[in-house]
């Protein structure tokens, strides 16, 4: 080994020259500053044909912009094409209905857990948990769709059919929507912990000399001054929730409904996307072009998520600063 | 481990009923290093005590002590005793959340919560279910701590919005809201300016009609200023690279600083160590 970086250094010896070294910090510049323009020019390429899909596909006179954002029937795969086929409300609905309900999962028990991880764990503890918790962002998404199906689905049959008599789909929201939030967990859990682990020992040490206990300390000062980085991660989680394809795609059904019943089979935006491109819809036809158009609402509706947790971020900022 | 330092101390007692705080042959560990040896203490009732000495002597620690400040720090220990009304208040059967309502802490940096300066007078209150009349509590408060005629059309504004030294006098108003027996204050003023200082060290002669203050400082103007005894604090000269704190003298504050019992004592406050 040591012969070996030896021969090695001697070979690249001519890198000492200061010439040359000086070539070599530039090419170096160059090569890191490529690859920072690359991934913004593939995000500038996916956003241009997204969109551009999208215009083509608003501008056919089969379609109508107004009729799409209110209309309250999806049937892009009718024999029969006309403006009332493509209404996009019932993919957000269903989309909606699996983000709210895995953010009622995901945002107390991810919560709850960073306040564990933050408050109460003692520093080895929480060396063990993190890593664990966030082992549960490591698994892939198809196998939570599978899990949804195998094991949530029954379980919700046999309680809710066999027992009270309540139909439940096989494929169903509730069921997606369950894993979806165990898959968000790590994420809020991790952020808001972030958040909270930032707030400077002072308040917990003015907090307990005013005789709180623990969890006043936690909830009544380390949670309200680091309100706004737990607010953005729980907005990070949902519009990830929003942006879930495989675990949805397997479990939920792909039947566009306008339903707020989470028992019934739903389709999100994802779903019908991925169902659309496993066809052999022809690129340029109006199915082809109708899941550029989910696609771009879809990406409308999870930037606007995001910049409003930046901003709430940027606020959060201000208050130790 | 021997524990009994050789160290010539010098310290004076009181009757019972004067004292408010008794700590007894304190040794004090952080992740088992000694870092505070053989620390004995009288602590007398509604007094201003000074705990005075050089850096890294251990006077916040032991002052942190006095209400279970020290627990939330992980691999804190401490052997011996500390006796309030009576009780070791690091017997197991203590509640250091019951402990630190009775004896207050103002910390050295002010550290009002991110919230309005009538809910940071009001957090104690709250969490304790107070019955009474909060506004008055406020009110009361903070002109206990002479803060009342600068925030009084503000209470509804940010803590933050305050300069040092006024977010230093809310946090004792905060501290004060309470009602505790006992305020301990970490260099409450070295965080701030001159005025700023003054203004606290007149409201602590103003407090000490109702409070037993004890005060760590290592100014020692401010401890002759301020305080009615003092307790001077060093490191073990015997093993000075261990860094062991311990108490050197402990007196009336005149006569520690005009006629100390000890030479260690003398060099310190005449500026010829430290």
């Amino acid at each position: 080994m040591q012969t070996q970086n030896s021969k090695l250094s001697s070979f690249f010896s001519f890198t000492k020259d200061p010439k040359i070294r000086n070539f070599r910090e530039k090419i170096i510049a160059i090569s890191l500053f490529g690859c920072g323009v690359f991934s913004i020019l593939v995000t500038i390429g996916i956003i241009v044909t997204l969109f551009s899909e999208a215009i083509a596909f608003f501008l056919r006179p089969e379609v109508d912009i107004v009729t799409f954002f209110t209309g309250t029937n999806w049937r892009p795969l009718a024999s029969k094409i006309s403006p009332d086929n493509f209404g996009v409300r019932p993919l957000i609905r269903g989309t909606m209905l699996i983000a709210v309900i895995s953010g009622a999962i995901a945002i107390p028990l991810g919560l709850g857990s960073a306040i564990f991880l933050s408050e109460y764990a003692s520093d080895k503890l929480r060396s063990v948990l993190k890593p664990l918790l966030e082992l549960l962002a490591g698994i892939p998404t198809v196998v939570y769709g599978y899990f949804a199906l195998s094991f949530i689905t029954p379980i919700l049959k046999q309680v809710l059919e066999n027992s009270f008599g309540i139909k439940v789909s096989f494929f169903n929201a509730f069921s997606a929507a369950v894993v979806v939030g165990i898959m968000i967990i790590p994420m809020v859990a991790s952020i808001s912990e972030d958040a909270m682990r930032a707030v400077p020992r002072s308040l917990r040490e003015g907090a307990y000399a005013l005789g709180a206990t623990r969890f006043e300390v936690s909830t009544k000062v380390v949670v309200p001054a680091a309100l706004s980085g737990i607010i953005s991660a729980f907005i990070i989680g949902i519009s990830r929730a929003v942006g879930e394809t495989m675990a949805v795609t397997i479990a939920a059904g792909a039947t566009p409904r306008m339903t707020l019943n989470p028992l019934d089979s739903v389709q999100t935006m994802t779903s019908f996307i991925v169902q659309v491109s496993f066809g052999d819809a022809p690129a340029g036809s109006i199915n082809g072009q109708s899941i550029f158009a989910v696609g771009a609402t879809l990406f409308v509706m999870t930037f606007v998520m995001n910049i409003v947790s930046a901003v709430i971020l940027k606020r959060f900022r201000e208050v130790y600063d | 481990m021997n524990l009994v330092s050789n160290i010539q101390s010098y310290s004076i007692n009181f009757h019972e009923n004067a004292t408010i705080i008794r700590a007894n042959q304190l040794n004090i560990f952080y992740s088992g290093k000694l870092v505070v040896e053989n620390f004995s203490l009288q602590v007398p009732k509604n007094k201003i005590t000074a705990l005075i000495g050089p850096s890294g002597c251990g006077k916040s620690t032991v002052i942190r002590s006095f209400n279970r400040m020290n627990d939330i720090i992980p691999g804190f220990s401490l052997q011996g005793e500390i006796k309030y009304q009576g009780k070791n208040i690091y017997s197991s059967l203590e509640d250091p959340v019951r402990i630190r309502r009775q004896i207050g802490m103002v910390f050295q940096k002010p550290n009002p919560f991110p919230k309005s300066i009538y809910e940071n007078v009001a957090f104690g209150a709250r969490i304790n279910k107070y019955q009474g009349n909060l506004d008055e509590l406020v009110e009361y408060s903070l002109i206990q701590a002479a803060l009342w005629d600068e925030v009084k059309d503000k209470l509804k504004e940010s803590a933050y919005a305050l300069s040092g030294g006024q977010q230093q006098r809310l946090c004792i108003a905060r501290a004060i809201a309470i009602s505790p027996d006992i305020l301990l204050m970490d260099e409450p003023a070295s965080a701030l300016d001159p005025i700023a200082t003054l203004k606290i060290e007149e409201l602590m002669w103003e407090l000490k009609e109702k409070y037993t203050i004890v005060v760590v400082t290592h100014n020692m103007q401010q401890a002759s200023r301020v305080s009615d005894y003092t307790a001077f604090m060093s490191l073990d000269r015997e093993k000075i690279d261990a860094r062991v704190g311990v108490l050197i003298e402990f007196d009336e504050t005149t006569k520690l600083f005009t006629n100390p019992k000890l030479k260690e004592t003398e060099d310190y406050i005449t500026g010829r160590f430290g």
